[in-house]
């Protein structure tokens, strides 16, 4: 029964392994030399388990099957051969080593992060990933982009459940692009498996992790290391652009972020009224709060503190203000001062004040949330 | 029981000695972690003290990029940049970097800086005879400074690093510092 | 193999135990502490069940349904506790309470009545960890391992009852493996020399070194937790010059050895029954014992395969990669020894065979997967996967649980004098085998398609295998209801008398007393030839 079981699903993934594009059912090859090394090593050492599979349990079940007490046999009574027992110790030694071999080139190879064209440092935080390109202006957060009602089965799922974002991270092909891997609060993991990349984020330290890619692409993958409550619900998205549209985008960024700060310092004379601070402020909310605080603001009593009627979110503004763009430190709650333009922190603060009847009829204005970030 | 009366006592004492010295050990891993990290380069953990320089030989055939990182963690609403990205270094050559912060909140906050180096095995060689973050730093209220970080590579670097990251995340340890060093200014 | 004089007085009765729950409560006997950890274990399996159940349920399809993600992570952790520490752990030590003394033909454990501690403090370990979990903000939700600072900074203020649960875990497992030590140092029969014992005794010894090595090292992770989280310590915080890579090197130290102790006692279990029902020696004894104490050996050097992505160095990689490799080796040995006893033997196929029959294939599966683990390149790919959920099952469940499994149904005969109800036994056993396999063998596809463990909700193209995975998870649930139902007819003493022997093939000590097994044993020593 057992081996029916076995073979037949041995089959199945065998079957799959000869499949061309990512696979339901085993590793993909990935679209780096080094994930396709990646690949034919897990393949071989695959192989290698079938066939040590294949003589072991075929040799239990011909005694299963011919040394059968129903058969009549007469049990022998030998119990040690120190001449087979040193084989069975010996062989598989070599081929342990056979596989240490080409294990350890790739591994070097891997490791080998000299001699990059583009470095991007990757942050996570709970539960979201900030890229910064080091030689370039250019800096944004990347969030999960699939709606929370898709989530909680509300609507149906697309295509991407789960594994989409609202700011991929885009990367040249053929170019060394070199990760430096940290984090702001817990362990993340930056998981790409198209590029065989898997590098923890840790809190205070960096990590470094390299790819060159060879097909221009999408490529999804998710947080490996559970971090926190939505843990699930961190993807990491990577476009891959050919060099020259690489260039593009990113001068096009450049441009669009400096322009973003240059429109935020004009912004701070403007005066939103409350109907527009509520209602932008919800939407903020919603996608940067409701994750801990909930969406009804009554947060998660032991774990997230709720703000409905919370001594911050209706007692001193500026506090509120500080508490909102600085975070507090040895807590889950970040800091969201780099993470919105100064209209959205105006918004979601103004929100947090007057919704679920904290009602204190304060309105926060970006020159208040400017005031607090530069000290001004 | 059985007819000679075996010594239980002695045999149990000394497993009990021995679980107390492993639980020793377990608090034992964390200094030896540290020893571990110094030998190996584990985590990129720098010397938390300063290094002195002595005159030595420039290895100018080698150019060494030594690149910086600049953050802050949750809750420290610091201004922390480096004036340069990045610079080229001789291995023995001294050279200084310059660290720009900035308190821009109304209260006195005291700051400490964690570095990091990656890839690893590069801290072993990173010698910094000043630095910001052998101390706490505290900042007055609006106040700024320019903190210096004054370093050499070791020429015995491993050939194959040519360029090293060096990460700063300042924490805001306003809380546990003593109060001695609130009162500089 | 020995002559045992208690065969002459065992029916006078000087059995005067106390009745009702004070005899359970003040006992001091091997075989009835055995059994309260034994039915301890079971129903500990059965909640820690129920909770994987939970996990299945919500996995069931894409989309959140059932339970919020923060306590699903309160699930997968208290499930991994609870088989870790309340089911597999306690299973084994009720197993080692009962016939360690019955194989070595001693008349009780060498410390009853730290015997006797060492079982009641576990169920306040365990009332205290469930109890977490009904407390505002629930109980631990940062997994069984626990990593910093998601457990300190980050984690609720239930945190101290979790380390404080731990902490009672440890000691009861301590003096636990502190009495099976001295008990085989100090009480073997005259003439059972070392290399006679049979080796369940010599697997259980090894993990009893194990546990004193290892426990301690966890207690001081938790305590290291504690003063992190509540008396502003910095071990694992970078701020104030710690590292939370500690943590982890701290915790796998304990973590790996572990591993062995949840399998050392398996590879004893399986080494004692396929003999029996092979009628024909174990082959290769002494190289059985020499592999047990290389592994445990080899458990030390190998902990920071669990960390391969942490980003150390590739020399301190290729080392652990090595290291880990080369643990198969001793591992190989076993099973290539298992399979030589019942080469020629005269074989049948009774319950307790059949569990240690798919306990060596499928165990060796998750061998397999364990050695592709071991490659570090490679194993960037898996770590974090389904494919180590189902690696790690492999070889607890279907390894593990198994030998325990196999082992009850080995013994239960000699506990309670009856031969069980071989019916319910039978459906038990191949309920348990084919769901098992529904349940764990699709985990390792949708590892490799790249679906991360420790979520509660997933892409869609992970739908399909995680059906199946739920639907076999719900009937291997179900299958262990079965076992339930045999035990409490087993201890209502119901079925057919069981002979001394119980199983034609089977030698050793245990099977020269009667069935069944008297409360006093061995008071006269028996001679061992």
């Amino acid at each position: 029964m057992a081996r029916g079981v076995l073979t037949a699903m041995l089959a199945t993934l065998l079957s799959a392994g000869a499949m061309a594009q990512p696979s339901q059912l085993n590793l993909r090859k990935g679209v780096t030399d080094i994930s396709s090394q990646v690949y034919d090593l897990h393949m071989t050492i695959f192989y290698i388990c079938v066939v040590i599979g294949i003589l072991v349990f075929g040799a239990m079940f011909i005694a299963l099957i011919f040394h059968r007490k129903s058969r009549g046999v007469k049990p022998a009574n030998f119990h040690e051969s120190v001449k087979v027992e040193v084989a069975w110790t010996v062989v598989p030694f070599l081929i342990l080593i056979a596989i240490a071999i080409p294990a350890a080139n790739t591994l070097i190879a891997m490791e080998d992060t000299s001699k990059a064209d583009v470095t991007v440092l990757v942050t996570g935080s709970q539960w979201k990933w900030h890229y910064k390109y080091m030689e370039n202006d250019v800096e944004f957060y990347s969030v999960l982009a699939t709606q929370p009602e898709q989530i909680r089965n509300k609507f149906n799922k697309g295509e991407n459940y789960l594994l989409e974002v609202d700011k991929p991270l885009v990367i040249p092909t053929d170019k060394k692009v070199r990760f430096l891997v940290t984090s702001d609060d817990v362990i993340h993991s930056w998981w790409v498996p198209d590029f065989a990349v898997k590098k923890d984020a840790n809190p205070g330290f960096i990590n470094e992790a390299w790819t060159r890619v060879n097909e221009p692409g999408i490529y999804r993958g998710q947080c490996a290391e559970l971090c926190g409550k939505d843990h699930g619900f961190m993807p990491v998205v990577v476009v891959a652009k050919a060099p020259a549209e690489y260039d593009a985008w990113i001068a096009e960024q450049e441009t669009i972020q400096r322009k973003a700060k240059e429109e935020e310092q004009k912004l701070l004379a403007m005066n939103m009224d409350m109907t527009e601070l509520m209602e932008l402020g919800s939407k903020v909310y919603q996608s940067s709060c409701a994750a801990c605080h909930m969406p009804n603001g009554e947060g998660l009593p032991g774990v997230f503190p709720g703000l409905k009627g919370s001594a911050i979110a209706i007692g001193d503004m500026t506090k509120h203000i500080d508490v909102v763009v600085h975070g507090v430190s040895g807590t889950a709650m970040q800091s969201f001062g780099k993470q919105l333009s100064l209209k959205e922190l105006a918004a979601v603060i103004t929100y947090e004040r007057n919704a679920w009847g904290n009602n204190t009829g304060d309105t926060v204005q970006a020159k208040d949330v400017n005031a607090v970030l530069t000290g001004k | 029981m059985a007819q000679n009366p075996p010594n239980n006592g002695r045999l149990v004492i000394k497993l009990v000695a021995v679980v107390l010295g492993m639980f020793g050990f377990g608090f034992a891993l964390v200094p030896l972690y540290d020893v571990f990290c110094d030998v190996t380069g584990i985590n990129g953990k720098t010397n938390p003290f300063a290094a002195t320089y002595e005159v030595q030989d420039i290895d100018t055939s080698r150019t060494i990029t030594v690149e910086f990182i600049t953050r802050t963690n949750t809750g420290m609403p610091w201004e922390f940049a480096a004036r340069t990205r990045q610079v080229q270094v001789h291995p023995g050559e001294l050279k200084t970097v310059e660290f720009t912060v900035h308190n821009p909140t109304a209260k006195n906050i005291v700051g400490q800086a964690i570095p990091s180096v990656s890839p690893g095995t590069a801290a072993l060689y990173l010698n910094k005879t000043e630095c910001f973050c052998f101390n706490q730093q505290p900042l007055l209220a609006g106040e700024s400074a320019v903190m210096p970080m004054q370093f050499y590579v070791d020429p015995q670097l491993p050939a194959d690093i040519e360029i090293f990251t060096l990460s700063y995340t300042f924490y805001d340890v306003t809380e546990t510092s003593s109060t001695v060093a609130m009162n500089r200014g | 193999m020995s002559t045992a004089a208690e065969h002459l007085h065992h029916d006078e009765h000087h059995d005067h135990k106390p009745s009702g729950i004070k005899r359970w409560l003040y006992t001091t006997n091997h075989k009835d502490i055995g059994t309260l950890y034994l039915w301890f274990a079971f129903i500990m399996f059965l909640i820690g069940g129920a909770m994987a159940m939970v996990i299945r349920a919500e996995l069931f399809q894409p989309g959140l349904q059932l339970v919020d993600p923060n306590f699903f992570n309160q699930m997968t952790t208290v499930h991994g506790l609870i088989m870790v520490f309340g089911a597999v752990m306690p299973a084994f030590t009720g197993l080692a309470n009962w016939m360690v003394p019955l194989m070595i033909g001693a008349p009780d454990m060498a410390l009853p009545r730290m015997n006797n501690w060492s079982f009641w403090i576990l169920p306040f370990a365990f009332l205290i960890l469930l109890s977490s979990l009904f407390l505002e903000g629930g109980g631990p939700n940062f997994g069984w391992t626990f990593y910093a600072p998601l457990s300190t900074t980050y984690s609720n203020d239930s945190t101290a009852l979790f380390v404080f649960s731990v902490h009672i875990m440890g000691i009861s497992s301590i003096m636990g493996a502190i009495n099976v030590i001295v008990t085989i140092f100090n009480m073997r029969a005259p003439g059972m020399t070392w290399m006679k014992m049979p080796l369940f005794v010599w697997t259980w010894l090894i993990t009893a070194f194990l546990l004193i090595a290892v426990m301690p090292v966890l207690a001081g992770a938790v305590t290291m937790v504690l003063t992190d989280k509540f008396f502003g310590t910095s071990f694992f915080d970078a701020a104030g010059g710690g590292d939370p890579v500690l943590f982890q090197h701290i915790f796998w130290f304990f973590g790996h050895p572990e591993v062995y102790i949840m399998i050392l006692p398996a590879f004893g279990i399986i080494s004692q029954i396929v003999p029996t029902f092979s009628r024909k020696p174990l082959f290769g004894y002494a190289s059985m014992v020499y592999a047990t104490a290389s592994i445990a050996l080899l458990s030390f050097i190998v902990w920071a395969h669990h960390m391969f992505t942490t980003g150390m160095p590739v020399a301190a990689e290729l080392f652990f990669m090595f290291a880990t490799m080369l643990i198969s080796v001793p591992t190989g040995v076993k099973v290539f020894n298992w399979v030589a006893t019942m080469w020629r033997g005269a074989i049948t196929f009774e319950i307790p065979m059949l569990f240690s029959l798919a306990f060596i294939v499928l165990f060796t599966i998750g061998g397999f997967s364990g050695l592709m683990l071991a490659i570090t390149p490679v194993d960037f790919q898996y770590h974090d996967t389904y494919f180590v959920v189902a690696h790690f099952h492999y070889v607890l469940v279907t390894g593990a649980v198994f030998s325990i499994m196999a082992a009850v149904y080995y013994w239960l005969p000699k506990w309670c004098g009856k031969m069980y109800d071989l019916g319910l036994a039978k459906w038990h056993f191949w309920c348990s085998l084919i769901s098992v396999n529904v349940l764990f063998f699709p985990m390792h596809f949708v590892g490799l398609a790249g679906m991360p463990r420790r979520i509660p909700d997933y892409a869609l193209q992970f739908a399909d295998f995680n059906k199946w995975i739920s639907i076999g998870g719900f009937a291997f649930g179900l299958s262990q209801l079965i076992f339930l139902a045999l035990l409490i007819k087993a201890c209502r003493k119901q079925g057919e008398a069981a002979t001394d022997r119980v199983w034609e093939g089977a030698e050793g000590l245990e099977w020269e007393i009667p069935s069944p097994a008297p409360y006093h044993t061995f008071e006269t020593p028996p001679v061992v030839k």
